[in-house]
């Protein structure tokens, strides 16, 4: 939690400064049930001008209370805000620096919220803070300062209770804090099975398991009735014990002050008679005052833990290390062998896995080649062009760009040399232009048009209203599947790499398209290095080499006929797909 | 990018982020309805009243009785001044009476919260479970027709509110009422004038918040809309990750993100500022109000129309009376946002369920002959998508149901099994309607593989073993290598226990649909529906789940949906559908030589 804290650093002017502002506001508070004591007073002199005087100075006290206030709370808005924008920036910096490996750990939707809903928690819980924080210890121990000034006898009324207060507080923070983390977790359980009973509706019908959700969802539901009705009951039990404790105070003062004038002499202590009564006034008016102050502390009870809750999960994010680092000593390879690649004895593994996804991959692709990589699922394909660019980084063995090893490459220079194209074509808002320059920030529109030309996204994108320069929604959601990989493609393109990585990102181009693409791209690309992922052998019988993955071995490197000879998994893919080939396509939407 | 077109797009872009309506539309009669379920409770929310009203009243007495002891000790003051013994007794009456008061007061808090607790945790538990058994109970075309999300913040957020509302608004109405009508009437016995000042502070400090809250509308409005945008890019750039890296574009998302959160800064600060000062102007107001009444006080006590514990008592009650205006003012807002929830979650109670099949007859052991007979359905009036459908299918035989999207080969999934009811005709399984069979058993018939996946959170072991509850290890992996899953579960960490999280992050999609398919596996049913079941696994793996499905496939019905003519050649009868209705039926080679639609599709 106070970790956290470590963000508002940048606006400690501004926080000391609303601390200081909100300690002079509380300050008015305690002073006016003083200035009541005179008024007290005058009323037993009969003195009506030193009643108005009074008046007056108690209405300059408000005054004062009002400036100081609303000078705390414009501090205090712009140092809560500040950290909350500080921190934001912090949280989202730190996650454009992890490896999308990294990301998967903690999962996107999770690193969403922690961003947003979050931080607004932590934010929130300064506002209050600075306000509550502050203003409880000052009432308290002001207002036992105060008091023992006044009158040291009675004030051992409230100096006791002081301790007793905290040590409840402290006993039922102890018992209470844990209950919201686990009420917390409750609340999460119930609504994840609620949400997966909706998106899974047709599965638990199909499957007659509706008993069987019902009883998960009842078990969530009623584990959760049960921890939030205990806690309400320990919180409904801390409004009588407070209202009782300050009840035994007054009860207390009322019994000292009486005691106290009984004790003393009618003639020679008449003054200190006669003030009595006002002392005791304004000591009830103290209590009064602890009472807010007690009234807003049990308020931070309700906000810290949830508040930690969220300060952990921000923190979790913010001390994650990246994987993927940058080189200490960076290598930038020789501009004269452009476009080889190679791979040495390389394994990778998920940590503490039972059995590497890859293990012992060695090949080499030469500049200009065309090399496809094909295997059944789960066989590793995907995960061995994530290698390439880093998103990963290999558990053993190397991969050699142009003969450096990536690790040691600058990871702007070898995003530089690789157009990679996902699986899923993933757009962002702005315009088909906007959305191409990703690849080359000063792209002409003539290389535009030519990049749109070569993934034949030319007839579409001229369709638009506003052709290259329409916009597109986020993700892309106006367009279809096909349209979106090709625009993802001219994307690629338009960067110019040495290398260019395609990860079966032609799966959503209708059949005709698709030849004519593949054409174009072998027409364009001829001097750079290609490798592709590919489903269907069809589409891969004329590249320059092939390589057959399977349980993250390689089993076969070769052009399409060797391996038709000597690999038999790649004969029994090809035989799944053969009289498919034979008749000309296959899909039939 | 125009910042003019963002802000357009904003509207249907972070929809979500917008703030949903928080009126009801049926005020009275959703209040009605929460009432009737309050009903069961009568007993306890009557306890709760008299226990509000009873400490309420206490707590208004008690600062009478601190007056009057302090007016004792004055007496007992002025006694002894005078040269008297300070009798000791008058007080002590009076403190015990406090004593008394308080005791009382502090009693009924507690049995007034503690009761409410169990009200409203015990209605939002019943409300919960019966949205929940309403969830199961409704059609397939609920689903359908709403969004997911508009189902879940009924079943979530909406409970959620109301149950927080009941826990505090409830009691807090009848307290806030009582304190007010109680302190009145207390400062309507003590002393006119100041009463008079004490109520005028009220309508003015809530001019001052209204003038406030206007002003700040503006930069909320505006802080809304810059927060809807930071989330935008947010989540835009969390979801692109791999190609903001690999276009070395972190620089550009991090400084689109700065100017978005500067702006963000700037109008939510002034938000926050605008909003944090109605407090202090309120209290500044109180505090006038406090001063005039304590010179008024001190005046009143020199002409002797006022006791000097009549001013601490006054004071004390002139706090108490501001505060319930606050509170009231806070509960009306809440409670408008808490009936249009309880509005939503009733109008989700309201919706018409499945009919019941409690009578039908329980399938056991089905054989698989299947036959719709003059079956007639659309999903709405004006357009219907089946005509008088004749279909039959005897057991073992294997169905290709193809055709272009959206040409309805999902919907003869949804009669098959009975999640919509046919308009027209009948459907038969072994020789009896299926609308006269319980739903369950008719369903168990069936093992089904569907486009998109579903797994729950729980580990690979126990998604498998939802196919059959009661399956031994052994058999679960048996499963799993028949679907070819065990290869890559054992790559896994974890392996069997691995746990699928929600969103699926942390296995591909292929290994998801793996998964799904050792489901159905285990399952063991008479009948197999593969809906495209195989479109996110290679042809490979797809020829391999096929080999080891042709034994499961034997003596079974089987029905596949799906996109590879290498898996419609082998079927025994095709189905080519086009606008819901059968064009074509037959096998592969006769209707190759019909020259019809399947032709054309074929060779397109």
């Amino acid at each position: 939690m106070f970790k956290v804290l470590k963000y508002l650093k940048p606006y400690s002017a501004q926080t000391a400064a609303a601390m200081f502002f909100m300690v002079l506001n509380n300050v008015t508070t305690l002073v006016l049930p003083l200035m009541l004591t005179n008024i007290t007073n005058g009323v037993k002199e009969g003195d009506i001008g030193y009643i108005m005087q009074t008046g007056m100075q108690m209405l300059a006290v408000s005054f004062a209370g009002i400036i100081t206030s609303i000078i705390g709370s414009y501090f205090t808005a712009r140092a809560a805000m500040g950290f909350g924008a500080t921190l934001r920036r912090e949280i989202f910096t730190k996650v454009e620096s992890l490896s999308p490996g990294d990301i998967n750990e903690v999962g996107i939707p999770s690193l969403i919220t922690r961003s947003t809903n979050d931080v607004k928690h932590i934010q929130d819980m300064i506002v209050n803070g600075i306000r509550m924080i502050i203003a409880t210890p000052v009432l308290l121990i002001g207002g036992a300062i105060l008091a023992v000034f006044k009158n040291p006898q009675l004030s051992t009324v409230i100096l006791a209770a002081i301790p007793v207060i905290a040590l409840i507080v402290f006993l039922v923070a102890r018992k209470v804090i844990p209950m919201f983390d686990e009420m917390e977790k409750r609340t999460d359980r119930l609504n994840q099975v609620i949400r997966e009973k909706i998106s899974g509706i047709r599965v638990i019908r199909a499957f007659s398991r509706t008993e069987y959700e019902d009883e998960k969802f009842d078990e969530a539901s009623s584990r959760l009735t049960a921890l939030a009705l205990k806690i309400n009951r320990i919180v409904a039990l801390l409004i009588p014990i407070g209202v009782s404790i300050l009840f035994v105070m007054a009860i207390s003062l009322v019994w000292l002050s009486t005691m106290q004038i009984n004790r003393l002499d009618a003639v020679t202590q008449a003054e200190t008679i006669a003030t009595a009564v006002g002392d005791l006034q304004a000591f009830i008016l103290y209590l009064v005052v602890i009472l807010v102050a007690l009234v807003m502390a049990a308020t931070m009870f309700i906000m810290v833990p949830y508040g930690t809750i969220s300060a952990n999960r921000i923190l979790e994010v913010l001390s994650i290390e990246p994987t993927v680092k940058e080189s200490e000593n960076p290598i930038v390879p020789d501009e004269n062998i452009k476009g080889t690649l190679e791979f040495k004895d390389v394994y990778f593994g998920y940590p503490g896995a039972e059995n590497p996804v890859l293990s012992g991959l060695s090949f080499k692709i030469e500049k200009g080649e065309t090399v496809a990589i094909i295997g059944s699922t789960g066989s590793g394909k995907s995960t061995l062009i994530n290698l390439i660019p880093r998103f990963f980084d290999v558990t053993s063995g190397e991969i050699l760009i142009d003969g450096v090893n990536v690790k040691d490459i600058p990871l702007d220079t070898l995003n530089g040399k690789i157009g990679f194209v996902p699986q899923k074509a993933v757009l962002f808002s702005g315009t088909v232009a906007d959305n191409l320059k990703f690849g080359k920030h000063d792209a002409t529109p003539e290389e535009i048009e030519k990049a749109l030309e070569i993934s034949q996204s030319t007839e579409f994108v001229n369709a638009l209203p506003n052709k290259a320069y329409e916009m597109i929604s986020q993700g892309g959601n106006t367009l279809s599947g096909g349209q979106k990989q090709r625009l993802a493609i001219a994307r690629a393109l338009i960067k110019n790499a040495e290398f260019f990585i395609f990860d079966d990102s032609f799966s959503a181009v209708d059949l005709k398209t698709d030849a004519a693409l593949r054409q174009s791209l072998r027409e364009n690309l001829s001097q750079a290095t290609v490798i592709l992922v590919a489903q269907r052998i069809g589409t891969i019988q004329h590249c320059d080499k092939i390589i057959v993955l399977e349980d993250g071995k390689i089993v076969g490197i070769g052009k399409h006929k060797e391996l038709l000879e000597s690999c038999s998994v790649y004969r029994e893919i090809a035989d799944s797909q053969y009289s498919v080939i034979e008749s000309g396509g296959e899909q039939v939407e | 990018m125009s910042k003019k077109k963002k802000q357009q797009n904003e509207n249907s872009k972070y929809s979500v982020y917008k703030k949903k309506n928080d009126k009801a539309y049926d005020t009275w009669g959703t209040a009605k309805k929460l009432a009737k379920r309050l009903k069961p409770f009568r007993l306890k929310l009557v306890i709760v009243a008299i226990a509000a009203i009873v400490s309420t009243a206490m707590s208004i007495l008690g600062p009478r009785y601190l007056g009057d002891i302090i007016d004792a000790i004055d007496v007992q003051v002025q006694n002894k001044l005078a040269g008297n013994t300070f009798e000791f007794l008058d007080v002590a009456r009076i403190l015990a009476k406090a004593v008394a008061v308080y005791a009382i007061t502090s009693v009924m808090m507690y049995i007034q919260h503690y009761t409410m607790a169990g009200v409203a945790q015990r209605l939002v538990y019943k409300l919960r479970d019966d949205v929940n058994r309403k969830l199961s109970l409704l059609p397939l075309r609920y689903y359908d027709s709403t969004t997911t999300g508009e189902v879940l913040s009924r079943a979530v957020s909406d409970l959620d509110n109301i149950n927080k509302s009941l826990q505090n608004n409830l009691t807090q109405i009848i307290t806030s009422v009582i304190t007010v009508i109680g302190v009145l009437a207390m400062m309507l016995s003590l002393n006119l004038t100041m009463t008079a000042v004490s109520v005028a502070v009220v309508p003015a400090s809530a001019l001052i918040a209204l003038l406030i809250a206007g002003r700040s509308k503006r930069w909320f409005r505006q802080q809304w809309d810059r927060n809807g945008e930071l989330n935008g890019h947010i989540e835009e750039m969390y979801t692109g990750h791999n190609i903001i890296k690999i276009f070395s574009m972190e620089k550009n998302a991090i400084n689109e993100f700065d100017d978005i959160n500067n702006e963000l800064f700037k109008v939510s600060y002034k938000a926050q500022f605008l909003s944090g000062i109605i407090m202090p102007f309120i209290s500044f107001v109180n505090n006038i109000g406090y001063v005039i009444i304590c010179i008024l006080g001190g005046l009143f006590v020199i002409n002797n129309s006022l006791s000097l514990g009549g001013i601490t008592t006054f004071i004390t009650y002139s706090k108490l009376f501001s505060q319930p205006f606050v509170d009231l003012a806070q509960i009306a807002n809440n409670l408008q946002s808490t009936l249009a929830s309880a509005e939503r979650v009733f109008n989700l109670l309201d919706e018409e369920p499945e009919t019941s099949d409690k009578d039908n007859e329980v399938l056991k052991n089905p054989e698989g002959v299947i036959r719709f007979e003059h079956v007639d359905f659309s999903y709405t009036e004006d357009k219907p998508l089946m005509n008088d459908l004749n279909l039959r299918v005897n057991p073992g035989q294997l169905v290709a149901i193809v055709g272009p999207t959206g040409a309805g080969k999902t919907t003869i999934v949804n009669l098959l099994m009975r999640f919509y009811d046919v308009k027209g005709g009948k459907i038969t399984l072994d020789g009896k309607d299926i609308r006269t069979l319980t739903r369950d058993s008719l369903r168990s018939a069936y093992g089904m593989i569907l486009q998109d996946i579903w797994l729950f959170k729980g580990t690979i072991r126990e998604n498998i073993a939802y196919g059959r509850l009661d399956a031994t290890d052994e058999e679960i992996i048996a499963a799993a290598k028949m679907a070819r899953a065990h290869h890559f579960i054992s790559t896994l960490s974890d392996g069997y226990d691995t746990v699928l999280d929600e969103n699926g992050t942390n296995i591909s999609q292929g290994q998801r649909q793996l998964i799904t398919i050792a489901r159905a596996v285990l399952a063991n049913p008479s009948i197999l529906i593969l809906d495209e079941a195989t479109s996110s696994v290679d042809t490979r793996t797809e020829m391999q789940i096929q080999y080891a499905m042709a034994d499961l496939m034997k003596n079974r019905t089987c029905f596949v949906i799906a996109h590879r003519l290498s898996t419609i050649r082998k079927a025994d009868t095709i189905l080519v559908i086009d606008n819901g209705e059968i064009v074509e039926a037959g096998n592969h080679q006769e209707l190759l030589a019909k020259k019809g639609f399947y032709y054309q599709l074929y060779n397109s």
